[in-house]
């Protein structure tokens, strides 16, 4: 542990927001602090956390919702995270990370820990070091970690892996978009949430989920697909509410557990590939091999004596 | 532009009663076009919110408008904000509708660099490049 | 058919000749918004049914101007927008332009006033008496209107989430002249929903907002018939950076709902709705502009008769003020502002304004100083006396371009109220960033094109000098704010406390209920109670609008 390493862990310990953003940025950024920090982490803080993924279209209302589900967990007395997530442009890397703007009410609030972070050249809907991100947050002493994604269509499958929890945020109106989700999300997601549901056309929708989600509610006699208007603050509590007993159900009978070992299986992967890609990349013009993609795959990894 | 480090990452906000939004806006979106990862925190927010913002963020730099003619009262303040929560290695830039003999009075109570309107973009986006960068070279160093 | 035969002959001739030997400057030409301008507008791109499409000034659909005579009878209204620091500065060059020759007061309110917070609110630091006239309480409505006969002239006041209020101390000050609410002439912009797509004052969300707008719809078609009672805006929403038809379609779209909305409250359509008055934006391309006036005239005036039903004439004439485009002045060689304006101000007479404001050269640099002003006002004296358009009625009428334009932004704007309309209305696409998003990318558009260069802005990014003169510059005196707190308090200290809280209590039990908020704020406002104070128990009741 370097000086470095050692000052920003005291911080995350005092809950000091400088030190909890120059951590984020560091393994972020994958610095020479990164990996010290990160084996150095309170397990315990970690284990404890409920993270909970917020995907869905955009226009649904998932900024709104989130900072309802902010509001009341500061209520309750909570310490929260949020890691908000924007697209990076494919073609200039950079990104407007704008959710933050739904946000602002709890700036100056400092059990709110907010970090909005870009998907930096990632497919799957959330950036890589998500999952350290999580971790800072918890280590820092956040009870609760809401992630909200970027949402478009099948890509969001980075957050079941990484969420404890995944809610789905669905609106009135979305009818084509939630034909192309079947085959995906919806599955996996744990819960729906029908927002704007005082607009026309929630009933019917709340039906159609209600079809897809009934073998799950039965399973866990929780109500899985609920009914919000985040504008007006209706529906919080009972989402709420039915998040928690889903967490004790899941904790309870070893489904959290499994999902997480399935979750840091998955990261160590990623990380594997991002750590590697840049070597790769550099050893690929010495391949003798120019023309057939497996063909060179299979020798770059023979070149790193991987077999 | 960051080909080979990580993008830069800096905070647009507007500070006060000011509404109008459509330059700091277009700012945000060149930045963005430019490789900047941008946390836009939108109009009528106060010194503290921005100060918080950033800090929490961990941008490299600041960028505030203003229109309405608050900038000598609240340009400063968002500096002083910065400094109270640790951040005072994090450069301020302010631009919108103020005055030549403005400029220096601001440079003096702690702000980077001053755009008055007209001034190209590019320019604009230089300066927060360069300010990202130094940013980063003093962090290195620490 | 002969046309277009000579005209084919002329492009393979003349047109060819030409053009073989040198291009034209550009290899496309087009608005903002991406509309191609033709080389040549020719007779047969305009529907020729005169009476149908284009009728008689003063006669549906209005498309030549509201009025028979339009300024051979009367000039349109000179009405310079001002107000700065305190009441009793803003009194003094109210006074100054009224002996100038100004027909009409307009009042600028600083931000604090203008989003509901006292001078002494910890939001309000730095911004009192900033953009405008800081209002607290009725006293500095008193010092504002000192000595100028209100039965005399008309005031518009660019008041809109708090309008409900400076109409109730704007009544009570009339009150004490001895002047009744009945005789008031003038305008309260009261246009909430620009405000969350352009302007950014908005206090409370959409919904409790439109109910204070009908609120006032209804007291003032009974007590104030002379007022209007709301002025649906396009200038905003054009500054924000939207196209000409954008201007048009969301302004529209806006007043759609302000009538919609108002009808659902039980008023008649031909009760109120000659009291709605518009604004818009006078650009600088200037036959874009004409065009588009007349298009918002027309497209108005059939929405009204169609889907509204009105039948009284009134109610389908479109009247509007306009103001030339603040964001088209330069900080840079700021004399060449005036040309601007003038070219600007040529437009919205020419598209039959019934009331303009024109800019100042320094605006881009500060709040205007009393020479900027008096030339600001001296263009449209100009334009009016020796220029000789105000001479003949709709002198561009017939012309194949602008006819041809004219019907192209009426059909663009249609097509995009439509699209409003099917996404769920207005307030649907405030919520969801629709409207937003169109203004952000037209701004956006607009801008990559001046950063370019391919659109030049003279002096700003072609035809620059190295030295630039440094004018005189108003500046607001720091002790303003000071001044002001104290003035607050003052008449906090002096007024009769109980009965403002009493007043304010009445207010709140009012608001959560259903009834017209007009006569409780009225009677707060006349026991002093300030802005924050009440803005402060609406706050409370309705929320607060967060982007």
């Amino acid at each position: 542990m370097t000086p470095k390493s050692n000052a920003l862990l005291a911080g995350l310990k005092n809950h000091d927001p400088r030190a909890i953003g120059r951590a984020i940025s560091a393994v972020e950024n994958n610095t020479a602090e990164a990996a010290a920090l990160l084996s150095a982490l309170d397990r315990d803080l970690i284990d404890n956390v409920l993270v909970l993924g917020i995907t869905g279209p955009p226009g649904a209302g998932k900024s709104t919702l989130t900072s309802s589900l902010i509001r009341r967990l500061r209520e309750q007395k909570k310490r929260v995270g949020i890691i908000a997530v924007d697209p990076s442009s494919p073609i200039s890397g950079g990104a407007i990370l704008g959710d933050r703007i739904r946000m602002m009410e709890h700036a100056l609030d400092p059990d709110v820990v907010v970090r909005s972070m870009a998907t930096r050249g990632r497919l799957g809907g959330l950036c890589a070091s998500a999952g350290a991100a999580v971790r800072i947050m918890a280590a820092s002493g956040c009870e609760v970690i809401l992630i909200e994604t970027v949402g478009v269509g099948q890509s969001e499958m980075d957050i079941v892996r990484l969420a404890d929890i995944t809610l789905m945020v669905l609106a009135p109106g979305f009818g084509d978009d939630i034909q192309a989700m079947k085959a995906g999300l919806l599955e996996v997601a744990d819960f729906l949430v029908v927002n704007k549901s005082d607009m026309a056309g929630a009933e019917a929708l709340c039906m159609d989920m209600e079809q897809i989600f009934s073998a799950k509610e039965e399973e866990s006699e929780i109500k899985r697909v609920l009914q919000t208007v985040a504008t007006e603050n209706m529906g919080i509590s009972t989402l709420l509410d039915s998040v928690d007993r889903f967490a004790h159900y899941i904790t309870a009978n070893g489904i959290k557990e499994k999902r997480r070992d399935k979750a840091l299986d998955a990261e160590t992967i990623d990380w594997v590939i991002e750590m590697l890609r840049p070597k790769f990349i550099q050893t690929m013009t010495e391949c003798s091999e120019k023309s057939d993609p497996r063909v060179r795959a299979q020798e770059l990894i023979n070149t790193f004596k991987l077999q | 532009m960051t080909t080979q480090q990580t993008p830069y990452r800096v905070l647009i906000g507007k500070p006060g009663l000011d509404g109008h939004d459509r330059g700091a806006k277009f700012i945000a979106r060149a930045l963005r076009d430019e490789g900047f990862e941008v946390i836009y925190t939108g109009i009528r927010r106060t010194a503290a919110e921005i100060a918080a913002t950033a800090i929490q963020e961990d941008v490299d730099v600041v960028g505030l408008s203003s229109l309405s003619g608050a900038h000598l009262r609240l340009f400063p303040e968002v500096v002083r904000e910065l400094k109270d929560r640790g951040g005072a290695d994090i450069p301020v830039l302010g631009g919108g509708v103020i005055p030549d003999e403005d400029i220096e009075l601001l440079l003096k109570e702690g702000l980077n660099a001053i755009f008055t309107s007209g001034t190209p973009a590019d320019t604009i986006i230089q300066s927060f490049t360069t300010a990202s960068q130094q940013h980063r070279d003093h962090d290195a160093q620490k | 058919m002969s046309t277009n035969k000579k005209h084919s002959d002329w492009q393979e001739n003349e047109l060819s000749t030409s053009l073989n030997r040198f291009p034209e400057r550009k290899e496309e030409f087009t608005l903002h918004g991406d509309t191609e301008i033709p080389r040549l507008a020719l007779p047969e791109n305009i529907n020729d049914d005169y009476l149908e499409h284009l009728g008689f000034p003063g006669q549906y659909p209005y498309t030549r101007g509201v009025q028979p005579t339009m300024y051979r009878g009367r000039f349109w209204t000179m009405r310079q927008y001002a107000g700065f620091s305190t009441a009793s500065e803003s009194n003094k060059r109210y006074r100054y332009l009224l002996d100038q020759g100004t027909t009409g007061l307009s009042v600028a309110f600083d931000l604090p006033t203008q989003i509901g917070y006292d001078s002494d609110d910890p939001m309000s630091l730095g911004e009192v008496g900033k953009v405008g006239v800081a209002i607290d309480t009725l006293a500095d409505m008193e010092a504002l209107f000192a000595d100028i006969p209100l039965d005399k002239i008309s005031t518009s006041m660019t008041i809109n989430s708090p309008a409900i209020v400076l109409l109730a101390m704007y009544i009570v000050v009339a009150e004490k002249q001895g002047v009744p609410a009945d005789k008031l002439r003038g305008t309260i912009q009261n246009d909430v929903l620009k405000e969350y797509v352009a302007r950014g004052t908005y206090i409370f969300p959409p919904k409790p907002s439109l109910g204070l707008i009908t609120d006032i719809f209804q007291w003032c078609s009974s007590n104030m018939p002379l007022f209007n009672t709301i002025s649906i805006s396009g200038y905003h929403i054009r500054e924000a950076g939207s196209t000409a038809a954008q201007e048009v379609a969301f302004t529209l779209a806006n007043g759609i709902t302000y009538v919609q909305t108002a009808i659902e409250a039980g008023l008649e359509v031909d009760h109120f709705a000659k009291r709605l008055a518009f604004f818009f934006n006078a650009s600088s391309n200037l036959l874009e502009e004409i065009a588009k006036f007349r298009a918002a005239r027309r497209l108005w005036a059939r929405i009204m008769k169609n889907r509204f039903e009105a039948k009284t004439p009134a109610s389908m004439m479109m009247r509007f003020h306009a103001q030339t485009a603040g964001s088209s002045l330069a900080a840079k060689q700021i004399d060449n502002n005036i040309v601007r304006v003038t070219i600007q101000a040529l437009a919205a007479v020419l598209g039959g304004t019934q009331s303009l404001h024109t800019n100042s050269r320094d605006e881009a640099l500060s709040l205007p100083t009393e020479d900027s002003v008096r030339t600001a006002l001296r263009t449209q004296q100009i334009i009016a006396h020796e220029s000789g358009v105000a001479d003949t009625v709709d002198p561009f009428a017939g012309s194949y371009y602008i006819e041809q334009l004219t019907d192209a932004i009426e059909l663009a704007a249609e097509e995009l109220i439509a699209k409003i309309e099917q996404s769920g209305g207005v307030v649907a696409c405030i919520e969801d960033g629709f409207i937003k998003r169109q203004i952000e990318q037209a701004a956006y558009d607009y801008q990559k094109q001046i950063e370019s260069g391919e659109r030049v802005i003279v002096g700003v990014n072609a035809f620059q000098i190295d030295e630039e003169e440094k004018p005189e510059l108003l500046r607001v005196d720091p002790m303003v704010e000071e001044a002001q707190v104290n003035s607050l308090q003052n008449v906090r200290k002096q007024r009769d406390e109980p009965e403002v809280q009493s007043r304010l209590a009445a207010l709140k039990e009012t608001a959560e209920s259903d009834t017209n908020l007009m006569e409780p704020i009225i009677d707060a406002v006349r026991a002093y109670a300030s802005i924050g104070e009440i803005c402060s128990v609406l706050r409370g009741i309705f929320g607060e609008y967060r982007d």
